[in-house]
């Protein structure tokens, strides 16, 4: 009965993911990769990314604060980070990254930073979310691919 | 959705696969979806790495080809791979680029150009079309 109610919290936490535009459906996708053989395909494509773009943000605003100002770098940088946002399906930060990188390139530098501002700010909610959401997953086990919670898909 | 029946798709002529690109994540969920087919990718992490890994091994069957990289993009790579008589299926996948951007790639080569990530929708495009090519 409490895993019954741990995996209906697990679920609606999940489809407050989609509800709320965090999470589109290339999350799905990678739901979708999990067997016996990579229980936690998901979890750790999660965690590397969470280290990865942490890093990257953080050379971005060393690079963004740096004079001169290595313009190419940080437009580098911000399309690797839309690319990966993307491809776990972080939804919100993969616009920010591209709303900062549309005015980095338009010239507009302090718009930018001012954008790099929120994007940093949805990155740490997407982590602070989507942590504890893995955290109850274990908690609850495995779970047979039937039953895995189910629910309305966000898109691109 | 990956099933049994894709797999067999990838098993039934052995094809041989290389991913290039530069973004570890990218790497680990391409690879991951191959491997459900049946494939058994090999993963580097720049253009030079792909031109120098054909030259020295041989080619692929299917070569899936990051835009952006380091020391060697994506274009340059493609460009060289046709320019050393590589045949193989280049397969371009990019964030998405301006229409000048895509056709840029295309131009130096490509047999398709895909949206990243990849899916298993457009794996099937890509088993599909190694199995008519062989």
């Amino acid at each position: 009965m409490e895993s019954r109610t741990l995996r209906d919290q697990i679920a609606a936490m999940r489809q407050s993911f989609f509800d709320e535009g965090i999470l589109d459906s290339q999350f799905t996708q990678l739901e979708q990769l999990e067997d016996r053989d990579n229980p936690n395909f998901v979890e750790e494509v999660l965690t590397l990314y969470f280290r990865d773009s942490a890093n990257l943000l953080a050379t971005v605003e060393q690079t963004m604060e740096t004079e001169p100002t290595d313009v190419a770098k940080v437009d580098r940088i911000l399309h690797q980070l839309k690319g990966s946002s993307a491809s776990i399906g972080a939804n919100k930060v993969r616009n920010e990254v591209i709303k900062t990188r549309e005015l980095w390139q338009q010239g507009n530098q302090e718009g930018a930073k001012a954008a790099f501002l929120e994007l940093r700010q949805e990155h740490g909610t997407f982590k602070a979310k989507l942590e504890p959401y893995f955290q109850q997953l274990r908690q609850a086990g495995p779970v047979q691919a039937a039953m895995r919670p189910q629910g309305q898909q966000g898109g691109h | 959705m990956v099933d049994g029946s894709a797999e067999d798709m990838g098993l039934m002529n052995n094809f041989t696969v290389l991913v290039v690109d530069d973004d570890p994540i990218i790497c680990k969920v391409h690879d991951l979806l191959l491997k459900k087919f049946g494939l058994k990718p090999q993963v580097v992490e720049n253009g030079r790495k792909a031109v120098d890994l054909c030259l020295a091994c041989g080619t692929f069957n299917l070569i899936l080809m990051d835009k952006e990289m380091p020391v060697m993009d994506g274009v340059e790579a493609t460009r060289e791979l046709r320019a050393i008589g590589v045949n193989s299926l280049i397969v371009g996948v990019t964030s998405r680029g301006s229409p000048d951007e895509k056709k840029a790639f295309m131009e130096a080569g490509l047999d398709f150009c895909f949206e990243k990530p990849l899916t298993p929708e457009k794996i099937t495009i890509l088993l599909h079309e190694l199995n008519q090519n062989n």
